[in-house]
């Protein structure tokens, strides 16, 4: 029988109290405090700040607890939130050779001043599973000995847990580390990358209508801003061949860098705090042209927090889009900016694929009724020509 | 530095009247005269940043936002009906947001936000549709490159569309195209009347109504203005048509409304009501009754306004 | 220099209502060309502006559309109005005008000096408001197009002679061209560059 779809919206606000007791889980679990997301889901965090477009830390976690733990909805909160955020203005360009590091590694000089700093990365971790975290609310800090263990060096004694809160390097890091694409810029084998004339201010896609082609302002900030999965799979299609590149990892640093900000009414700098950063410089071959001898160009990747892969592939793809300015083909997806640039927002994304479940049986009413009437039609024409056939044969 | 705007008063609430800033509002504002100056014309605005999800009505709301003031009534509907899920949201947005006085009497609305319909109640003057569309480029399925559509119709190059609606025809005898059918406006510029079933686009057509479209993930405003030439793109041998039914709507008796097919049980039964519900309850309550009324009211499931 | 020279006058009393009121009457203006609109918000006009030009301004204007506006209204009262309400940029050149407010009787500039869009971006052009000394009691001209049923009289006063073969130029562009509105007083009429001169029937 028919039910009209009234009452929608009790079930609307019905739905409001099903998703917060389902955020919730079961109440037996004590609850986590945004802090804890904060210190212990930095990762999450980070990804949350580049999809969402917002440097918050605080605000990144708060966003993952509603959204419970969900990536792309935790961003859509940030997002929402940003755009009703009064602006004063623009900082400072970030200055990033001023770095406090705390992560540098580069792939094309064996040695380098400051040398390589591995810092925190899972890198070298065996991805085995640290059992003791599952139980044990206060695991100090330090990996299982038996899967972090020093060679040569003795498992953990019977005593139990042998890790013992590491202690590094005291020795200061180098405050000098140049960055490699300016120590080959130095022997003029990379290319020159000058500020656009009368260096405009940067485009801003969250208030301007995107155009294209989109110059490279647009597509540094899509980029930053783009799902991190989506750039991921990008940049691997480059590599493994759709997309002419021959990538080498110039330097990837991780550490913190000071914004500043002048205000009209002071007229200086002034220090608004610290931001944590990943930066990327891909170094590509290129063959140069009539007017440009051989050099290497440079691929660019920046996100908030540490997040490595998501500055790689970012750079990778950045790199490939400038095929229009170094007069190569562009070929494939990686290189043609209105397929990266509209297709990497995932909040986007995730709007217009899930506005599928949204009620559409208007439509689908007017394709039952065409394809109803073209088939009734067909059997008719057929019903006709059984009926004309026999005649024919006598 | 650059200042974009000014530090608003502590004092007021956290959101702006509409919920967007006011330097939005002229942004979207001075995207509308042009829309209307140019109908037809896509165009791009920039698109904020909503707390509803994109495709899911972002492109009306802001518009509706940008034009939304306190001598207003709105009207919101999703597939012809007042009460779907998504029209509950936004019209519950307007009400906590802008305080609107909403409405579900389409006369009385002097803003219809919708999504895939346009009322069967003749439009008025003065009253504005504010349509919702995911996707304002007509000639995207047939190219996907905006630098190239937008070429297209900077020189109204619209043979490829031509072509694809014959294809169409040669195949099929008619042109498939059922809901989102493309319009000439005004004679220059080929529409996207956003996916309403082609059974509404006779209603654009010199429409005594303003009516705006609203893109906010694909960032276009576009518009018709009253009195303005919106014809269904076609040929001489094969003339646009729409939808008809063999049957009346099963509630109210309506036999020239856009009808919904409702499966009624597992042995193939059907029954086919008005989409548009407050056409349907206004007919109920003059009267009108349909076949199967009476079993819809015993059970509860519609009010038999008509019953004593 | 007198001291009220200098004084910059009130803009909109409550800016959020004002200017959606007044939005509604310009997009109604621009929907159904040759209809008068009345925008009337009381502001403290400055010198050499109408008030449905200060109003339309104050409503539509920013930092992102920089204004042409003839010299003398430019270095006076009206510039520095609109600069500090607005925070708009004036500009010398008319084709770099996002709105541009001229004197319907002057003879300078013509509406071809005015940005009409391009091909590919014809909504880039200059809105013009003409200021006129009537609305009506002019000359009367034929209107057709959008928003217009069948064909709409209308005779604004006090505009050169040359004025309605300038809209039909402008028309001629379509959809290029830019758009008009013809303001006296509190009110405000609608010629977008859709809207065509023709005779009567």
């Amino acid at each position: 029988m028919y039910v009209a779809v009234k009452g929608g919206e009790a079930a609307i606000l019905a739905t409001h109290d099903l998703v917060a007791e389902a955020r919730r889980g079961d109440e037996s679990v004590p609850e986590l405090a945004v802090a804890q997301i904060r210190e212990q889901m930095g990762l999450a965090c980070g990804r949350v700040m580049n999809e969402g477009s917002l440097y918050d830390p605080d605000l990144a976690a708060l966003a993952l607890k509603q959204a419970q733990g969900d990536a792309i909805e935790a961003a859509f909160l940030m997002r929402a939130y940003r755009t009703t955020l009064p602006r004063f203005g623009s900082s400072e360009p970030l200055d990033t050779a001023t770095m406090a590091i705390r992560r540098r590694v580069s792939a094309t000089y064996k040695d380098l001043p400051g040398g390589q700093v591995l810092g925190p990365t899972y890198d070298y971790t065996h991805r085995l599973f640290d059992f003791s975290l599952m139980d044990s609310p206060d695991v100090m800090v330090g990996l299982d000995p038996t899967i972090s263990g020093q060679e040569g060096a003795s498992r953990a004694t019977a005593a139990g847990d042998a890790r013992v809160k590491p202690e590094h390097d005291v020795k200061p890091l180098d405050s000098h580390m140049p960055r490699v694409p300016d120590i080959l810029g130095a022997e003029g084998l990379m290319e020159e990358e000058a500020p656009p004339e009368g260096d405009p201010r940067p485009f801003d896609l969250t208030r301007e209508p995107v155009t294209f082609p989109a110059d490279r302002d647009v597509r540094l900030q899509a980029m930053a801003r783009g799902d991190e999965g989506f750039m991921l799979g990008l940049g691997y299609s480059v590599q493994r061949g759709y997309g002419n590149s021959h990538p080498f990892v110039g330097e990837i640093r991780v550490g913190e860098v000071a914004v500043e900000f002048v205000p009209e009414e002071l007229g200086f700098a002034v220090d608004l705090g610290d931001i944590t950063l990943t930066e990327c410089q891909m170094v590509n071959q290129f063959a140069g042209s009539k007017e440009v001898p051989p050099q290497f160009t440079r691929g660019y990747g920046l996100s908030f927090g540490h997040s490595e892969r998501k500055a790689m592939s970012m750079s990778l793809v950045d790199r490939a889009l400038k095929c229009r300015e170094l007069g190569e083909a562009a070929t494939y997806p990686a290189q043609q900016d209105e397929f990266v640039l509209y297709h990497s927002d995932n909040v986007e994304a995730a709007g217009f694929v899930e506005h599928l479940k949204l009620p559409h049986y208007v439509d689908f009413q007017g394709e039952l009724e065409l394809i109803r009437r073209i088939r009734k039609e067909r059997e008719k024409r057929l019903a006709e020509q059984q009926e004309a056939l026999p005649e024919a044969a006598e | 530095m650059t200042v974009h705007q000014s530090i608003t008063d502590e004092t007021r609430p956290a959101y702006n009247y509409a919920y967007l800033d006011e330097q939005t509002k002229r942004m979207i504002r001075r995207a509308l005269l042009k829309a209307v100056a140019i109908p037809g014309y896509q165009v791009p605005f920039g698109s904020r940043e909503m707390p509803l999800a994109r495709g899911w009505g972002t492109g009306g709301i802001q518009v509706t936002a940008a034009i939304i003031g306190p001598d207003d009534t709105l009207k919101v509907i999703d597939q012809g009906a007042d009460d779907t899920t998504n029209a509950v949201s936004i019209r519950r947005f307007f009400e906590r947001t802008a305080d609107a006085r909403t409405t579900e009497a389409t006369d009385e609305a002097t803003i219809i936000q919708t999504r895939h319909r346009i009322p069967e109640a003749p439009l008025k003057a003065g009253q504005i549709m504010v349509y919702q569309v995911p996707q304002p480029e007509p000639l995207r399925k047939l190219e996907p490159r905006e630098a190239e559509t937008r070429k297209m119709h900077a020189w109204a190059e619209y043979g490829l569309m031509q072509v694809k609606l014959y294809e169409n025809i040669a195949r099929f005898g008619e042109v498939t195209t059922t809901y989102d059918y493309p319009v000439m406006v005004n004679g220059r510029y080929v529409m996207a009347p956003s996916p309403i079933p082609k059974f509404d686009n006779p209603k654009m057509q010199m429409s005594p109504a303003l009516q705006l479209f609203g893109a906010g993930r694909e960032k276009r405003i576009y518009a018709v203005p009253p009195h303005t030439s919106v014809r269904s793109l076609d040929f001489d041998d094969h003339p646009f048509r729409i939808q008809s039914w063999e049957q009346p709507c099963a509630l109210c008796g309506a036999a020239d409304s856009y009808l919904d097919e409702v499966v009624i049980d597992d042995q193939g039964g059907r029954m086919f009501v008005c989409s548009d519900s407050h056409h349907c309850e206004t007919r109920r309550a003059d009267g009108h009754r349909g076949a199967m009324l009476a079993d819809a009211s015993a059970l509860h499931l519609v009010e038999d306004e008509a019953k004593p | 220099m007198t001291p009220n020279d200098t004084l910059i006058g009130a803009g909109f009393a409550d800016p959020v209502f004002q200017s959606q009121g007044a939005f509604r009457a310009l997009l109604a203006a621009l929907s159904e060309p040759g209809l008068a609109y009345d925008i009337s918000v009381s502001v403290e006009t400055p010198v050499g502006l109408e008030p449905a030009t200060a109003v339309a301004l104050l409503t539509l204007a920013d930092y992102e559309t920089p204004i042409w506006l003839p010299a003398a209204l430019r270095d006076g009262p009206a510039g520095a109005w609109l600069r500090f309400h607005c925070g708009a940029t004036l500009v010398e050149y008319p084709a770099r005008a996002a709105f541009a407010v001229i004197d319907g009787a002057g003879t300078e500039p013509k509406l071809a000096a005015f940005n009409a869009g391009d091909d590919q971006f014809p909504d880039r052009s200059t809105t013009v408001l003409v200021q006129c000394a009537g609305l009506e009691g002019g000359a009367t001209v034929t209107l057709e197009g959008p928003g217009i049923p069948g064909q709409r009289a209308v005779a604004p006063a006090g505009l050169r002679p040359e004025f309605w073969a300038e809209v039909e130029d402008n028309a001629a562009l379509y959809p290029l061209g830019v758009d008009l509105l013809l303001v006296h007083g509190a009110q405000v009429l609608g010629l977008p560059r859709s809207t065509q001169i023709v005779e009567a029937r």
